[in-house]
């Protein structure tokens, strides 16, 4: 651990840098509270946008407490420790994490907290209209404690100089540069779980649930393009090559997902749509994640395409199955994240990155290959039976689902007392009377 | 009097309003509607998954009228309105009461 006399050799870039994606990052939050929040129907849309948002709130809280500490304290192989619970002693300090960093700790920390509340709020489209707001924040308070700080731990936590209390995938060489393990899998394992033990929407499939405003989902996901370049770029955590590396991977990965996407439409669909071209998008974003700071710009291109062609399929699955998995957290994110997680068995070259490792095309063998398949698996499969579980234990407790009534009248009456849009002149300008009678009629 | 019920296609009530303003009806109720009768609605794909939308979207267009002028309102929005083509609505009428006008009070024809 460093001490304050290394503060002194804080470097003004890479710090900047720092700070500025950690912004960044914060930016994918209202971008994913506006692309759920058009994608679910208007009597639902608040509900929807206040469970990222809150996910901001309780992540913070929790992170400072002992989320931070259990995720990177260096403490061993399955777990970091309590030693910074409360963050205790992290200002004073500078970062090692496998190696030292000329950048401030409590920058690391921020950066490595967005990482967190964008992980449990993704989790959120996959139980979109029907879940108790106050059972939603048990959850990502259970959630982040047992499922993120420990997987992250495994994989994102490097050690001291020396190495020692690095996370157990870390230790064994995974390659996962910014989070397909720790933030795509691993929510999209828990969105699945947690459909499955709160069921169907009520009409689902049958009635038709369209995504109301496709103008804002395009604003959202555009946000959600806008953020990723620092949650991609700004986990080289220097402002070098490396970084510049991993940006223009983004930018490539998530347009050929775009394109990949599109193509799929136009001809298994005839039309090409805003939602596909949003989503293999972001589909292309999720399959770079774990690979960008790893791999060549044509290799960008090819994962991205795949991502988006592969998701633009995996999204039907759900009604084959007749899981009610509402937004494709498990569609989108765990597909396009076992994709890039996989593809750097092949792909990953150590021109890009000296620290890396040579997947099969670079001459490295299956070893690459066999250490990402091991922590997709381990990694979903934690994720998937602890969420199970907690969700269960949660249901029990206090209940998950709003009764039938409240969702299929819209559980942002139900829950927040709110309405997302009032365009009718009617309803105008006799606010007081407006609530009172909503009011009554909730109650 | 009688009140006079429009549902047309929405691209077409220009043509119709223009159409009883020449024969000096000087004031109509417009609304949005949705209905279906023997037109079918159409299909939307989001993320691979399609969802009917069997309501069509319509024009509602409302008028009351002196009996004598029955005919020749009912001709006028027919024609204006009228493409050949299925889906194109229906127009009827109704008896009306009484009328008042709120600003003034008169009512009957007067109001109208």
């Amino acid at each position: 651990m460093e001490t304050v006399t290394e503060l002194m050799r804080i470097d003004a870039g890479d710090t900047s840098w720092l700070l500025v994606c950690t912004a960044l990052v914060f930016v994918m939050v209202p971008g994913l509270a506006l692309f759920y929040g058009a994608l679910v129907r208007a009597k639902s849309t608040l509900n929807m946008m206040l469970m990222t948002f809150v996910a901001a709130g309780l992540t913070a809280v929790v992170w400072t407490g002992y989320a931070w500490s259990v995720a990177f304290g260096h403490g061993g192989r399955l777990w970091g420790g309590v030693s910074q619970a409360g963050l205790s002693g992290v200002v004073t300090q500078g970062t090692t994490n496998g190696v030292t960093y000329p950048v401030p700790l409590i920058a690391f920390v921020m950066f490595q907290l967005m990482f967190a509340i964008i992980t449990v709020a993704l989790i959120s489209g996959a139980v979109a209209d029907r879940v108790r707001f106050s059972a939603w924040c048990a959850f990502v308070v259970a959630w982040v404690s047992l499922v993120y700080a420990p997987v992250a731990h495994w994989v994102f936590d490097f050690g001291g100089a020396d190495g020692s209390g690095a996370g157990w995938l870390a230790q064994r060489g995974l390659l996962d540069f910014a989070g397909g393990t720790v933030v795509e899998i691993n929510s999209g394992a828990a969105g699945l779980a947690l459909a499955l033990v709160v069921g169907r929407r009520v009409g689902w499939p049958q009635q038709p649930m369209k995504p109301h405003s496709m103008p804002l989902a395009l604003v959202g996901a555009g946000l959600l393009w806008f953020g990723w370049f620092g949650f991609n770029a700004g986990s080289a955590l220097q402002a070098n090559v490396l970084a510049a590396t991993a940006l223009a991977n983004t930018m490539l990965a998530g347009a050929a997902g775009l394109l990949a996407w599109l193509v799929v439409e136009r001809v298994r669909d005839s039309h090409p749509t805003t939602l596909g071209g949003a989503s293999g998008a972001i589909a292309g974003l999720v399959g770079i994640t774990p690979s960008c700071g790893f791999v060549e710009p044509w290799a960008a291109l090819v994962i991205g395409a795949l991502a988006g062609t592969v998701c633009a399929f995996a999204v039907r699955w759900k009604y084959r199955w007749r899981i009610d998995e509402s937004l494709d957290v498990f569609g989108v994110h765990l597909v396009a994240g076992v994709i890039g997680c996989l593809s750097l068995g092949f792909l990953a070259t150590t021109t890009v990155n000296a620290s890396g490792r040579n997947g099969l095309l670079y001459g490295g063998g299956t070893g690459v290959l066999g250490t990402q398949l091991l922590a997709v698996v381990v990694v979903l499969g934690y994720s998937f039976v602890i969420t199970l579980v907690l969700a269960k234990v949660i249901d029990g407790v206090m209940g998950l689902r709003i009764d039938t009534e409240a969702e299929v009248t819209g559980i942002d009456l139900d829950q927040h007392l709110e309405s997302a849009y009032d365009l009718s002149s009617a309803n105008s300008g006799v606010l007081g009377q407006h609530s009172a009678a909503h009011r009554s009629e909730v109650n | 009097m009688r009140l006079i019920t429009a549902i047309i296609k929405p691209f077409k009530l220009d043509d119709v309003k223009t159409a009883l303003e020449d024969i000096g009806i000087s004031g109509m109720t417009v609304s949005e509607a949705s209905g279906f009768g023997r037109q079918k609605g159409h299909t939307e794909v989001y993320r691979g998954a399609e969802y009917t939308v069997d309501l069509v979207p319509k024009v509602r267009l409302e008028v009351v009228v002196d009996d004598a002028d029955v005919e020749s309102v009912l001709d006028a929005i027919v024609k204006a309105a009228q493409t050949g083509r299925i889906g194109d609505g229906k127009v009827w009428s109704v008896p009306v009461e009484t009328i008042v006008r709120v600003r003034t009070g008169e009512r009957g024809v007067d109001a109208v």
